[in-house]
């Protein structure tokens, strides 16, 4: 390792959590910035369109991210632990395209859903075992898996979608009802993202996640099967692809093979610009579904300032460079200050 | 009474490479167990064997005189091992309490965190250590608090046999001298604690007995009362310590090549002074992290520099990156070959090339290949190379061989001054002697060398002169006469700085 700068001994005065640094530390916090980043769009947005402040207009809002947040969901924890997983939206349509065609033929609609979450499961164990039997990296084994996945959606439809009018209503209702007014869409993200974040944070066996991600050595060295870790998590974000899949399924009534083409990106960008970083060891589900939440305000608030459809995709990716940059030349001076 | 710990006729091989020959080694409860033996003897790899991280191909290992196959570091965990790791095995994104308690949370069978309850078990061992705040993020920390946090991590884990691989290398003085008051500790409690080390001073400071390896076979075991120094070193090499390292310059250096003045890069370095003479080895000591490799990496542009000049052979020049450097004459040869020196998986003869390929090159810019092949083979065969092919990529070769490879693309472009950083690390004993005559050859052709090294030893046999740093500032400047570890160590901890400048006025006249 090359030396570093640091001087010996200045760090006796320690710089982090010294006794009214609270306040300090929350300020620090990836997550609260990108809060106040939503908190102003919506309050430049409050005053730009007489929409904006609507009931519906933030109904649509979270309903246009929650199943998109549930991959966001696995994808963090994927990149936490040093991965990636670029297959997330061909994995999406497959887990969708089996359960329907499984229905199509006469299964019951909760157990081919089982079915189409289980094959999402499926690959990413097989990708899992890519990693980290074969030792191919997670970009290599998820390209892979993107182009194979991709292509067995189109097989199994003949590329035509499958359309699934017949799906009885209580199936349709996950995908299209509402508790108390709240799409349940909505209502299981939160759960979900309630749940994740407090498991990463305080469970005992999701801290591996973090120190493999982090330094996959020293975490061997203290007695963690990191290998396992990371199959698993890897396993669990495709898992978590399918359950979105199949819900999106509910949602539409159909199952197009072309479905989530693109969509590992806006999920990755979700997730990094949250704060998980693409070497691994950072990151919280938190800040990504804050995350995914402003990119979705942004698209919609384009859309409601009557900006061209084809200007979005541009904004959206200067947002992702703004962020990372921030995040990076920020951690950089503090790495030079401490 | 049975040893704590045998080990009996280990044996391991990496590919072509011999790591273990017949090892054997035992340790005593209640003692401090020092293995000493020069980079790549096989300390450290006999010490993973123990641990778990290396299986061995033949031999065996008994704890309290029974036999153990240790498969993982989990399984020596639980065998009572703990193991203080040279290179820091932490994780920077996590706080310094998970980390001292990682194993603990590994094996854990509570389902929720208690970071208060690791918060305030940290300070407990931290207490005795340092005064590092256990919420802070490893990464944050300089090398001396991780190097400790490190420490901490294994006296967590209940061990009765502690083994620390070089653990002071990283260490001020002071920190140096709490560890071992509580080594000293952990001793008189009844642990068996391995001591990986090659400083003299801390073996018969400290130590028991002393076990030396060479060239991964067991050489001897000795109480360190009944020895010597000089015995120790001599069974280390293998050989007499006096003819170990190529003779010094005889007679007065030459006018000055390299002449740095009041170099400060804004974050460590602080005014450095200093000047190269023609037919010298100036070398460089210090601890890690006191600005040595900053320094000359600032005087090749590889670092930012905010003030002071360089000037090289009368003229001053102006240097803001490597290129410039390159073209003035100046080559830096970095501590670590597999990130920042070699092309691992290039040919040789592309490594060789790289630092000036215009040299192989036909006028329409393509690579000349016979071109490049004889060039890698002119200075292979100058520095005695051994590669099965010169288009073999470096990753095949042995430690010495790569350092080679590194030393001949230095040699392409005929350069006026080389600075070599840590140039015999991982390197083999016979291959470091090579490179030793090399470095010396290239000083009476009249070429400037400035050797960085941790070993003071390889410091005092080769350099001329030697530059001592300490947390930025040169704090001595050490002539033939006062050549000694003792006034080396003293002026890298930062200790009789006002001397040492007085000797360093004098040594300018």
């Amino acid at each position: 390792m090359t030396e570093t700068s640091l001087v010996q001994g200045a760090d006796h005065l320690e710089p982090v959590g010294s006794g009214n640094g609270l306040l300090k530390r929350l300020l620090g916090m990836r997550e609260i910035g990108l809060l106040l980043i939503i908190l102003l769009v919506c309050l430049v947005m409050s005053f730009a369109s007489p929409y904006f402040l609507t009931w519906s207009n933030f109904r649509t809002i979270f309903l246009s991210f929650s199943v998109e947040g549930i991959v966001v969901i696995g994808m963090t924890m994927l990149l936490i632990v040093g991965g990636l997983d670029l297959s997330v939206g061909s994995v999406i349509c497959f887990a969708m395209v089996v359960a329907g065609k499984l229905f199509l033929v006469g299964l019951n609609p909760w157990l081919a859903s089982l079915a189409g979450v289980a094959s999402a499961a499926a690959i990413g164990a097989a990708m899992g075992i890519f990693v980290v039997r074969v030792g191919l990296s997670h970009f290599i084994a998820s390209l892979a898996a993107m182009v194979i996945v991709r292509g067995a959606c189109l097989l199994v439809t003949q590329g035509t979608p499958l359309s699934l009018f017949t799906l009885p209503p209580e199936f349709k209702f996950v995908g299209q009802g509402s508790l108390w007014g709240v799409p349940l869409v909505v209502v299981i993200f939160i759960v979900l993202a309630v749940v994740f974040d407090f498991l990463l944070r305080r469970a005992t066996i999701f801290r591996a996640v973090f120190y493999t991600g982090s330094n996959e050595r020293a975490a061997e060295y203290s007695g963690i099967r990191t290998k396992r870790v990371i199959f698993w998590v890897t396993v669990l974000c495709s898992t978590l692809a399918g359950l979105a899949g199949v819900i999106f399924m509910a949602r539409f009534g159909s199952a197009t093979p072309q479905f989530g083409v693109g969509m590992e990106l806006n999920v990755i960008a979700a997730a990094v610009i949250g704060g998980a970083s693409l070497k691994g060891g950072q990151g919280s589900i938190f800040g990504a579904v804050l995350g995914v939440a402003l990119l979705s305000l942004v698209t919609s608030s384009l859309i409601l300032l009557d900006v061209s459809v084809y200007m979005q995709d541009m904004i959206k990716g200067f947002i992702l460079l703004a962020a990372v940059s921030v995040d990076h030349l920020m951690s950089q001076r503090a790495a030079r200050e401490g | 009474m049975p040893s704590l710990l045998e080990l009996e006729s280990i044996a391991k091989r990496f590919g072509p490479v011999r790591a273990l020959e017949d090892v054997s080694f035992d340790l005593r409860a209640g003692e401090i167990h020092a293995l000493a033996g020069e980079n790549g003897a096989g300390k450290s790899t006999t010490m993973r064997v123990v641990d778990g991280i290396v299986q061995p191909d033949a031999g065996e290992i008994r704890i309290d005189g029974k036999r153990h196959r240790i498969r993982s570091p989990l399984e020596a965990q639980a065998l009572g091992i703990g193991f203080v790791h040279q290179e820091i095995a932490l994780c920077p994104d996590v706080s310094v309490s998970e980390n001292i308690f990682m194993a603990a949370t590994a094996a854990s069978r509570a389902r929720l965190m208690d970071f208060s309850e690791l918060e305030r078990k940290s300070r407990e061992v931290l207490a005795e250590l340092t005064d590092v705040d256990p919420r802070a993020k490893v990464g944050t920390l300089s090398i001396s608090n991780q190097q400790l946090v490190e420490i901490a991590k294994a006296l967590t884990l209940d061990a009765r046999i502690l083994i620390l691989d070089e653990p002071t290398s990283a260490l001020t003085e002071a920190e140096t001298v709490k560890l071992f008051n509580i080594v000293h500790k952990l001793r008189q409690k009844g642990l068996g604690i391995i001591h990986i080390t090659h400083r003299m001073a801390e073996i018969f400071g400290h130590c028991d007995r002393v076990t030396v390896f060479r060239d991964g076979r067991y050489v001897d075991c000795l109480d360190v009362a009944q020895t010597t120094p000089e015995d120790v070193v001599s069974r280390m090499v293998g050989r007499k310590i006096s003819n170990l390292y190529p003779p010094k310059l005889d007679g007065p250096a030459g006018r000055p090549i390299l002449e740095v003045q009041g170099l400060s890069d804004g974050m460590l370095l602080d005014d450095v002074s200093f000047s190269l003479r023609e037919g010298e080895i100036l070398g460089i000591g210090g601890l890690i992290g006191s600005g040595r490799s900053e320094l000359v990496k600032t005087i090749c542009g590889l670092g930012p520099r905010r003030s002071g000049t360089v000037t090289l052979e009368g003229r001053r020049i102006s240097i803001s990156n490597y290129a410039t450097a390159l073209e003035c004459g100046m080559v830096y040869v970095s501590e670590d070959r597999k990130v920042e020196g070699l092309f691992l998986d290039l040919p040789i003869r592309a490594n060789i090339s790289a630092l000036r390929p215009t040299q192989v090159s036909t006028p329409l810019g393509l690579i000349d290949r016979a071109a490049e092949e004889a060039q890698a083979d002119r200075l292979g065969k100058r520095l005695r190379l051994k590669a099965a092919s010169l288009g073999q990529p470096p990753s095949m070769l042995s430690g010495g061989n790569q350092q080679k490879v590194a030393l001949a693309r230095m040699l392409s472009v005929d350069p006026k001054v080389v600075f070599l950083d840590e140039p015999t690390r991982g390197v083999d004993v016979g291959a470091k002697s090579e490179i030793h005559s090399i470095l010396r050859g290239l000083a009476q052709d009249g070429v400037g060398v400035i050797v960085i090294s941790s070993e003071l030893p390889e410091l005092i046999g080769l350099a001329d002169r030697i530059l001592v740093m300490h947390e930025g500032r040169l704090t001595g400047e050490v002539g033939p006469e006062a050549m000694t570890e003792e006034t080396i160590i003293t002026l890298a901890s930062g200790l009789g700085a006002s001397a040492a400048a007085g000797q360093l006025e004098g040594m300018a006249q």
